[in-house]
């Protein structure tokens, strides 16, 4: 019991965090699923949205402000993948990679411009926001309540994707994108669509991650995207299931680490996680095996 | 028609290339380097010093020498609190042909790029970076606040006094001179009066600090003392009003900010910094800067900005007016725009700032005997003046 006591902050920690690296993984893994891209632009999306919450409900009540940010951030995501990513739709894998990191920097940058590079307090949520009391330890509703959303967001996504005409088409082009062009799937509108679904679910992760680490800084996205971006690759790049779980075993295990005392190997331990998946199981956990296609 | 553009904008790059090098040396002006961070981990204090450099500008722009006006101009640049990207910016001001440079905020980009300013002759004068290192074994780096050993001494006894601590628990961050430095000295410090320590280390980029308060409580510490940047702090404090961690925090110069102030609001948090100013100074000088300044501060919106949006003067902003005005000094002192007569005419400088008096020893740092300690007004986020604290 003593043991629980002492260790239920470090565990409650991980599984909250991992399920808001969870929500960021999503948009890399079902992004390279479709493109085989990794888009590294996806973290600074992840802040905008941050940033957005912060001066929308400078202004606006709450009932305006987050449905505006998640908003905000769809259309973002949107113009993000038009600007950046659709003219290159023919060039080689890496340039398109190449104008990912450009758009990264570009959104950090604009961040430092519009913030004068001083960290913002994050409004408060009613509610979520408020502490409350599990066995010893104190901590917010919202650590309780990102495993339960993140656990509904992602079965919704699961049954759109299997059920829906879109999802099929997504299905499709995941599986062969030049063969599913000719089959008359609209490759514009479903790449636009993957976009906002992984924006969306980036500006809820924001909300969340941000109501529990309450400060907003232009490279508040950088970190939390490197990781959820590792729990994708653990988790088998391109499967939905693998990244959420792969985030939560990332989660946890960093929070555990920490709770051990080697503080200084927390990020080591992360990535060090990742080279030895990769070594064993080059696929990830739940990768599909790749089919040589001749 | 391609090469004839071409040929264009080549032809005017040289120009401008030439006309570059034109504006350098020109007669009556005196160029004074501003090496600050105004990007990065440090950006938000880095941008407060500079104000103070700044508004130090608009009040004292001329210096006579032999007769002679000279306009004093600054050449401002960003090193982005980045010990690799330091060094380049300093460069820019070697080659622009800064008589002295001031700066900077951070003792890790300032130590990076110490020797840049060796090469070139050029003598440097530290506003607020507090490491030893910074101004050990050199010649031309000075500095006008006081040190690490004394600050981490200063906060040691003062826990010791004020909440009779027996264990504290440090946080610092890897890698950063002055984050490591202080926690190293007060450790120090807090051991010599008899107290026990517990040491955590935490990464660029982190931002969980959960973990972290969770071990602090665990080991039922007395206070915390986390030399950190202020965007871990806030995070800190942010983390730590949530989990209801009610152990005093004791802090650096650096936590003098009014992002603290911003993240402790409306909660019950005790936070303690040891700071080289205080606002409420009553100082016949020190009041008439305060004054001033925040005159100065709400006439220009875009300065307003870069102090964050309020007129609470940081203590970096009344070090950069003196490290400004110092710097004055020593030119009068030298009568001449020479980098290397300048240097030699700083040893015996002596100014009384808005800080207190400031006089060089032989290492090249400000004699200084007493540190302020405030702590935050949690219910009007402001600062309370609690004690100058001076060491036995």
């Amino acid at each position: 019991m003593e043991f629980i006591n002492t260790n239920l902050p470090y565990i409650l920690a991980g599984i909250s965090v991992g399920g808001q690296y969870a929500l960021i993984s999503i948009g890399y893994t079902m992004v390279y699923g479709i493109l085989r891209l990794i888009n590294f632009a996806h973290g600074d999306i992840f802040m905008v949205a941050g940033f957005a919450m912060v001066y929308l409900s400078a202004t606006s009540p709450l009932y305006i402000s987050i449905p505006f940010t998640i908003i905000i951030t769809v259309l973002l995501g949107f113009v993000v993948e038009r600007v950046a990513y659709k003219p290159l739709r023919s060039a080689p894998r890496m340039s398109i990679m190449i104008s990912a990191i450009g758009v990264s920097y570009f959104l950090q940058n604009c961040a430092w411009y519009v913030t004068s590079g001083l960290a913002k307090q994050y409004p408060k949520i009613p509610w979520i926001g408020d502490s409350i009391s599990i066995g010893s330890a104190t901590t917010k509703i919202v650590t309780v309540i990102t495993p339960i959303l993140t656990f509904i967001l992602v079965i919704a996504l699961v049954l759109l994707i299997k059920y829906t005409k879109i999802g099929m088409a997504m299905r499709a082009m995941a599986k062969d994108f030049e063969t599913s062009q000719l089959m008359g799937v609209k490759i514009n509108s479903v790449i636009s669509f993957t976009f906002i679904i992984g924006s969306f679910l980036a500006a809820i992760g924001s909300l969340l991650y941000f109501t529990n680490y309450t400060t907003v800084t232009p490279i508040a996205g950088a970190m939390p995207g490197l990781k959820a971006f590792v729990a994708a690759v653990f988790g088998g790049i391109g499967s939905i299931p693998g990244a959420v779980i792969g985030a939560f075993i990332i989660g946890i295990c960093e929070n555990i680490i920490k709770g051990l005392g080697w503080t200084t190997f927390s990020d080591a331990f992360t990535f060090a996680l990742l080279i030895i998946i990769l070594v064993a199981k080059p696929t990830g956990l739940f990768g599909e095996k790749s089919t040589d296609k001749v | 028609m391609k090469r004839a553009i071409t040929i264009i904008l080549a032809v005017c790059m040289v120009i401008m290339m030439l006309s570059g090098c034109g504006g350098g040396a020109s007669g009556n002006v005196i160029k004074i380097g501003v090496y600050e961070p105004s990007s990065g981990d440090n950006g938000a204090g880095g941008k407060q010093e500079v104000l103070g450099i700044e508004y130090a500008n608009t009040v004292l722009n001329t210096v006579e020498i032999d007769g002679k006006k000279y306009d004093l101009k600054l050449e401002i640049v960003d090193n982005e609190s980045s010990n690799d990207k330091g060094p380049s910016a300093a460069a820019k001001l070697v080659s622009a042909k800064c008589s002295v440079v001031i700066g900077s905020y951070g003792s890790s980009v300032s130590i990076a790029a110490s020797d840049v300013f060796k090469n070139a002759g050029i003598p440097v004068i530290g506003a607020s970076c507090t490491n030893p290192q910074v101004t050990a074994g050199n010649t031309h780096y000075f500095r006008i606040c006081y040190l690490d050993p004394f600050q981490g001494t200063v906060l040691a006894n003062f826990a010791v006094d004020e909440f009779n601590a027996k264990k504290a628990y440090i946080l610092t961050k890897l890698g950063d001179d002055y984050s490591a430095g202080l926690g190293n000295y007060f450790k120090e410090a807090f051991q010599k009066l008899g107290g026990t320590v517990v040491e955590e280390t935490f990464q660029e980029g982190n931002s969980d600090f959960t973990a972290y308060l969770t071990t602090a409580v665990n080991e039922k510490v007395d206070v915390i003392f986390a030399p950190t940047s202020t965007e871990a702090a806030s995070l800190i404090i942010g983390q730590a009003i949530s989990q209801g961690v009610n152990i005093p925090f004791l802090a650096g110069d650096t936590w003098d900010s009014s992002v603290i102030l911003d993240a402790a609001k409306g909660s019950d948090k005790k936070i303690f910094v040891s700071t080289f100013f205080d606002e409420g100074d009553d100082s016949a000088l020190g009041s008439k800067f305060v004054r001033d300044f925040k005159k100065w501060l709400n006439d220009n919106p875009e300065k307003l900005k870069n102090n964050g949006g309020n007129d609470i003067v940081a203590a970096v902003s009344a070090l950069g007016y003196d490290a400004y005005m110092v710097a004055v000094e020593a030119i009068k002192a030298a009568g001449s725009p020479d980098p290397k007569k300048i240097n030699e005419a700083l040893w015996d400088v002596k100014y009384t700032g808005v800080t207190g008096d400031i006089a060089f020893d032989e290492i090249g740092d400000a004699i200084r005997n007493v540190a302020y300690i405030k702590s935050v007004n949690t219910s009007d986020g402001s600062w309370n003046f609690v004690a100058i604290q001076s060491v036995k």
